[in-house]
């Protein structure tokens, strides 16, 4: 049986009929077409599903659609201007060259974006530890750091 | 999707209690970071929910009157380590729950579930372990209290009862004031990682911070269950902070205490190793806290984090 | 070169960080179903019977098939271009489903449900009766008396394939010890003795291996899948099914990694058969995380029996090897891998007296060996590397000189006749051993106490690009001029986050004069209209495919001309396409002097010119020179650091002077090359961009002459270029790591505190991308030295596969990572460049394991050296 969830999606509210197993993971991709939310290995060992809801980085994977009501999600596709401009931070991973096959990417986007948000500034190895849950095969997470520098790091 | 039956949002403990006690075929939920990753492998496919995600009285940290903390269970990992009551008074287990994971699981996980799996690899276990914590439970037949020290039965498996919940974790004063501790992980990795071995030592030192008064040793994954090593802790009590042998002590000491077996993730032989040497290096940074004045008091309910003396 | 070199954005960046690249299951249709591979709970036997009754009656369950179903067609896996020699031919050595199962995890079956809780319901169901053999994991049981054969029809035992490589065909390891003590006196030798072991691990590239199909209207199955080989996957699945190429149809969207494993066909074929099974229905088979691990394809474990010899005054006399590989349970690559292991053990070094190396690829009952990032060089790597070190410590002998003095030399021609044309491997060690600061470290870390130890230590590497001449290398473009002057540019060798992409559109608009902002290069292959490539592998892309892609543009650009020449009336060889221009051509400069051809092929042999007309036009000319060239003749040039050779092959005749560069001491010199001991090898390089030219004035923009090529009354033409490259040419990239690290021995810590990886890939094709791949190859390479292995129980069950277990670094594990290059042009490469994509990976699991060696003197005999290893070999040694 279906179960209807109310919540805010990248700012637009909406409503939705879902199945109670699904995880949040599923819902966003398969109902609403939010295909940056990229599934990994669904236990929460990669982090490439990862989006806000209500300004934290979780795994979408691990996270039941039912628990989303009331919730607010932010997922990449939320980032975007209205006129198609991009967040500093995926400009700064254009610019650091800190994308390669681009699936870890939308990810640590967030987790990104959540950082940003707190205003705070990072040094390289606290960045380290907080983008630990995201793995990435293609990067050695050099040019992800470079580009998190940037935008909140210590010396930024 | 994951294989459930049935799914139960608990709108409290009672409800909470209620349900359970009704669905035969339900468990607990409440992070989601480990039950669901079973259900996912299969194991109790078919089963049902009880979500305790929503139930906002489990969440956050609190002070009791007499300075005891009081951790909701559905606390998330970050919260707890961000809390400034435990950052002040016991921040060793902010540090530990601080090695879960990654940020997204430490963002959901929760210091209930990290008791309540029974799991010998939790990374709670070791300091919770010598914080003599106190597992509030609460079912059909009211609330009881078990301290962690005899809430495991053996691998994944604990005191509690099906349609208990786990509705808080207590940390008296006693145990924590004029104490300071170090836990150390043992991964194969940085982050990401299952303990190898988790280790927490802690010290309380006399006024001259001299003599040890007190020291309490726990150990995650050195046996089936978190345990103590109450035999070490008591030969440490007395000793001089300036002797190095303290550390041969705890060193040879906990290896008789120990029960650490060997699985393809580490032989037993290593998991001696370690417990060895990362006792000897929590004791040491233990101590070096001490004499760093971080020691804190009894926690006043002031609300101004003033601590009473200890 | 205007655009090639330069650190252009990638093209698909954009779209990968507003997550918009659409990845296989992004796209997939909402009302596909969901498919789940039964898979064997024993590692070796025979499956007698499968009971599927209790299964079929879960609701939501829409067929179950199983290995009792499947066609009677064995077929081969591997992402190689099809041999058409039968001896050649890749090993057909699975059925879609196996009643014969060899691995745990074989597939046994399969269940279509309407979903995934469904589908894992009935295939938990499903009642699988089994004969049981002993498990064979490793390869010492596979060799072992009376094991099972896994291959019967194949081979008679376990051994898949042995092949032997010597330096000379009368070379004997021992006859040359004999000779040496004759010679050098016995006291005055080194040998060492030893097995050294590497670890299976798997690719983990983040996207797990996926693919839905359905089929047609058209009566095609169409596999959306992704993969790193469209084409050869085409191929495979009508040869899996026993349906003609024609009747199938793969699109290969944007892939979330591939690192080999998606060089080879997985469930594609299965996920085909299941679709039509179902109907023609879209069927989707997406691999779980633990499956994608355990049950693909893996790095083949390895086990060198090796020696070497050398003099107490540190010259390398003699080394062998005997070269075993777990293959698992089916052929895939076939013994390429392993062959490749043991050519390059012997090739890296250079032994006075000679070298012999055996590859043995051996069948095991558990997970299939396949491609992955440098196929076998990381083995070879780590196996000669090792001896290398534990040579120098026995002998005294400091690794880098001893490196510096025995090493593959400039102007090294393998057996198979690749040549190493431009070489820079001693200064790459050169210049990481200053950055490290090797000296002054070897000093400082000698004769240290105490329970922290550091060290330093390095490794070298060399790497053939792409497969010529073990195989065959071809590769197709297609451009296509648009309506605004713009071009679309479609290839089947694809990007799969390496960035290819954007260095074919670098390519493009460096040969055409077309920018890089109006390239529009496409990244979806499917394989109904992109033109034949053999896809993403052996590093070979911007070589092979590179070739390809600069004929196309010349091809493209001469019919641009030949059309601008028609709108304004003047000689084609007069004009120039500039930044979306057609100009005017000025020449400068005397070499190029009216010796300039319409299609452009032609250079100056002044001093300045690096390049030469290639064999790939029609009529081409020499500057300066009385020659007549012709592609049809085979008629080719040789040009290296700015001069060339006639190099005439056309007779037939060998012995024409050629040339290679090296980097020595710091300055480029040449050296001559005689009897190049291949004729094909030789073919000129041109970017395309004339030297000695510039652009004057603008006489057409490329939009009107699009418009008019388009609209003309007069004369319509659509104008495209299509061709094909067949690449006859090879080259090694070289290069090395040096890494500084310390290592905590009561707990088996390892911390890298410095390390570098210097690379000779010939000319960058845009550097920010060629650093950000080494980044993730450094990044490889220390998982695989010090937590990466995929472990199995007693049974042949394994235990670590999934992303917790199976220890891929996370940003905590890995350092900074420093990497330089050091440039030089390239004959062979279409633009100067030879291999970079694999190579990262492989010299820094040996130059870790030596640094270790280095820091505490212990010498580890396998990776990884996880801490529990290294805990009992310090305390063996008495360390701790």
């Amino acid at each position: 049986m279906l179960n209807i969830v109310h919540m805010w999606v990248n700012g637009n509210e909406v409503e939705l009929a879902h199945d109670p197993r699904e995880s949040l993971l599923e819902t966003l991709r398969d109902r609403l077409n939010l295909t940056s939310v990229k599934k990994g290995c669904g236990v929460g060992e990669c982090g490439a599903c990862t989006v806000l809801i209500d300004g934290v980085a979780v795994d979408t994977c691990l996270y039941l659609t039912m628990w989303a009501e009331g919730k607010h999600i932010l997922t990449t596709e939320g980032l975007k201007g209205p006129n198609g401009e991009l967040n500093p931070i995926q400009q700064a991973f254009i610019d650091e060259a800190a994308v390669q096959c681009g699936f870890c990417t939308p990810g640590l986007i967030m987790t990104a974006v959540e950082l940003a948000g707190t205003g705070k500034k990072y040094t390289r190895d606290e960045l380290r530890k907080l983008i630990a849950g995201h793995l990435c095969r293609c990067t050695g997470y050099e040019n992800i750091l470079n580009a998190m520098e940037k935008i909140c790091g210590a010396g930024s | 999707m994951f294989d459930i039956e049935g799914y139960y949002e608990a709108k409290s403990v009672e409800d909470a209690v209620r349900l359970l006690a009704e669905h035969e075929d339900a468990q607990i939920i409440s992070g989601g970071t480990d039950v669901l990753v079973k259900l996912r492998d299969g194991k109790d496919a078919g089963g049902s929910l009880v979500s305790i995600h929503e139930i906002r009285e489990l969440h956050g940290v609190r002070l009791q009157e007499d300075g005891t903390l009081e951790i909701g269970p559905a606390t998330c990992f970050t919260d707890l380590t961000n809390d400034p009551l435990i950052r002040r008074y016991v921040p060793y287990l902010g540090e530990a729950v601080d090695t879960v994971g990654g940020p997204q699981v430490r963002n959901q996980g929760t210091i209930g579930g990290n008791v309540c799996n029974g799991a010998t690899s939790a990374d709670s276990a070791a300091t919770l372990q010598t914080l003599n914590a106190v597992v509030v439970l609460q079912g059909t037949d009211g609330i009881r209290r078990v301290s962690v020290t005899e809430f495991y039965t053996g691998p994944g498996r604990t005191v509690r009862r099906h349609d208990e919940v786990c509705r808080a974790i207590e940390i008296r004063p006693e145990d924590y004031a004029g104490f300071t501790g170090c836990y150390m992980k043992y991964g194969k990795r940085a982050a990401m990682e299952i303990a190898t071995l988790g280790c927490c030592v802690r010290v309380k030192l006399d006024q001259e911070g001299r003599t040890i008064k007190e020291a309490r040793i726990g150990y995650g994954v050195a046996a089936p269950t978190p345990i103590r090593c109450p035999v070490t802790e008591a030969a440490l009590a007395g000793c001089s902070v300036e002797d190095d042998r303290i550390y041969e002590m705890i060193d040879s000491g906990v290896l008789g205490e120990v029960r650490p077996r060997s699985s393809w993730r580490a032989s037993k032989e290593f998991r001696m190793q370690l417990i060895s040497e990362m006792a000897r290096r929590a004791l040491k940074e233990a101590i070096r806290r001490s004499l760093n004045g971080e020691a804190p008091g009894v926690a006043a309910q002031d609300g101004k984090g003033g601590d009473q003396a200890c | 070169m205007e655009t090639v070199g330069k650190s252009f954005t990638r093209v698909d960046a954009r779209g990968k960080v507003t997550g918009e690249a659409k990845y296989t299951n992004d796209l997939m249709p909402k009302d596909a179903l969901w498919a789940k591979v039964v898979r064997s709970t024993i590692a070796n036997g025979v499956v007698k019977a499968i009971d599927i009754s209790e299964a079929e009656k879960v609701p939501g369950v829409v067929k179950i098939v199983t290995c009792f179903d499947v066609p009677d067609i064995q077929f081969p896996t591997a992402g190689h271009p099809w041999s058409v020699e039968a001896a050649h031919q890749d090993v057909p050595d699975r059925k879609l489903l196996n009643t014969r199962v060899r691995q745990w995890g074989d597939e046994i079956a399969a269940v279509v449900a309407k979903d995934n809780v469904a589908a894992e319901r009935a295939a938990r169901l499903i009642k699988v009766e089994y004969e049981e053999y002993e498990p064979i994991v490793t390869i010492e049981e596979a060799l072992s008396e009376g094991a099972t054969p896994l291959h019967p029809d194949i081979r008679k035992d376990n051994i898949f394939v042995h092949t032997s490589f010597k330096t000379s065909p009368d070379f004997d390891y021992d006859e040359a010890k004999k000779r040496a003590i004759e010679e050098y006196g016995e006291e005055n030798l080194i040998e060492v003795s030893e097995t050294l072991r590497t670890p299976r691990i798997a690719h983990c590239h983040i996207e797990v291996c996926t693919s839905w199909a359905y089929v047609d209207t058209n009566g095609k199955v169409t596999v959306v899948a992704s993969t790193q080989i469209p084409h050869i996957m085409r191929r495979v699945i009508a040869q899996a099914l026993g349906w003609p190429v024609g009747k199938v149809r793969v699109i290969k969207p944007y892939i979330g990694g591939g690192f080999g494993n998606k060089q080879d066909v997985i469930d594609e074929p299965l996920n085909a058969y299941l679709s039509i099974a179902c109907g023609g229905r879209c069927v989707c088979l997406e691999l779980s995380r633990e499956e994608c691990v355990s049950q693909t394809r893996t790095r083949h474990a390895c086990k060198g029996v090796l020696r070497g010899l050398a003099t107490k005054d540190g010259k390398l006399l003699a080394r062998e090897g005997d070269i075993y590989t777990n293959k698992g349970a089916y052929a895939s690559h076939g013994h390429a891998i392993t062959a490749g292991i043991t050519t390059n053990f012997k090739d890296i070094m250079h032994d006075e007296y000679g070298c012999r190396s055996d590859g043995y690829s051996v069948y095991t009952s558990s997970a299939v060996a396949g491609a992955m990032r440098a196929y076998g060089v990381p083995q070879a790597a780590f196996l000669a590397d090792c001896l290398t070190d534990d040579l120098c410590a026995k002998g005294g002998f400091d690794p880098l000189k001893f490196r510096m003095d025995n090493c593959v030399p400039p102007g090294f021609v393998a057996s198979n006749g690749i040549t190493y044309y431009s070489y820079s491997l001693k200064e790459c060690m050169k210049r990481g051993a200053e950055f490290i600061h090797w000296d002054e470290k070897r000093r400082a870390y000698a004769n240290q106490t105490g329970p922290v130890r550091h060290g330093v230590g390095m490794s070298i590497f060399m790497y053939k690009v792409g497969v010529y001449p073990i195989s065959l290398e071809t590769s197709s473009a297609r451009m296509i001029l648009n309506q605004d002057g713009s071009i679309q540019v479609e290839l089947s060798a694809t990007e799969i986050g390496q960035g290819a992409d954007t260095v074919f559109s670098q390519m493009a608009a460096e040969t055409t004069g077309i920018t890089m902002d109006k390239v529009y290069i496409i990244s979806t292959q499917d394989t109904d209209v992109a033109p034949f490539d053999t896809g993403a592998y052996a590093s070979r892309q911007s070589f092979v495919t590179g070739k390809a892609v600069k004929k196309c543009a010349l091809e493209l650009r001469a019919r641009i001309l030949d059309y601008a020449s028609y709108m304004l009336g003047r000689p084609a060889e007069e004009l120039m396409i500039w930044q979306n221009n057609i100009c005017e051509k000025i020449h400068t400069g005397d070499a190029a002097e009216g010796t300039l051809h319409g299609d452009g092929t032609l250079q100056g042999d002044g001093p300045e010119a690096s390049v030469c007309a290639a064999g790939t036009g029609t009529g081409n000319q020499a500057a300066g020179e009385a020659a007549e060239n012709s592609a049809e003749a085979n008629a080719r040039k040789l040009a290296f650091g700015g001069s060339y050779i006639d190099n005439t092959r056309n007779d037939g005749s060998k012995g024409e002077s050629a040339k290679y560069s090296a980097w020595l001491d710091g300055e480029v010199k040449e050296y001559d090359i005689h009897d190049l001991p291949n004729g094909e090898a030789a073919i000129l390089r041109d970017t395309g961009v004339e030297k000695d030219v510039k652009p004057g004035k603008v006489l057409l923009s490329m939009q009107e002459l699009a418009m008019n090529a388009f609209y003309s009354l007069d004369r319509s033409e659509h104008i495209t270029a299509e061709v094909t490259n067949h690449c006859k040419e090879n080259t090694f990239a070289s290069g090395c790591c040096f890494v500084d690290l310390e290592v905590d021995m009561p707990l088996g810590k390892v911390k890298i505190n410095n390390i570098i990886n210097v690379h000779d890939s010939g000319t960058l094709l845009n550097p920010k991308l060629a650093e950000a791949q080494v980044h993730g190859g450094m990044s490889m390479g220390i998982g695989y030295a010090l937590t990466e292995e995929l472990l199995y129980d007693k049974t042949g069950r394994p235990l670590n596969a999934n992303l917790l277990d199976f220890k891929i670094p996370t940003a905590m594990d890995v350092p900074e990572l420093h990497v330089e290059f050091l440039e030089m042009d390239d004959p062979m490469g279409p633009y100067g460049n030879k291999a970079l994509g694999e190579p990262p990976a492989i010299p820094v699991a040996p130059a870790i394991r030596n640094a270790i060696l280095n820091a505490t003197g212990v010498s580890m005999k396998e990776i990884p050296m996880t801490q529990q290893k290294l805990v009992a070999a310090f305390q063996e040694a008495g360390l701790i």
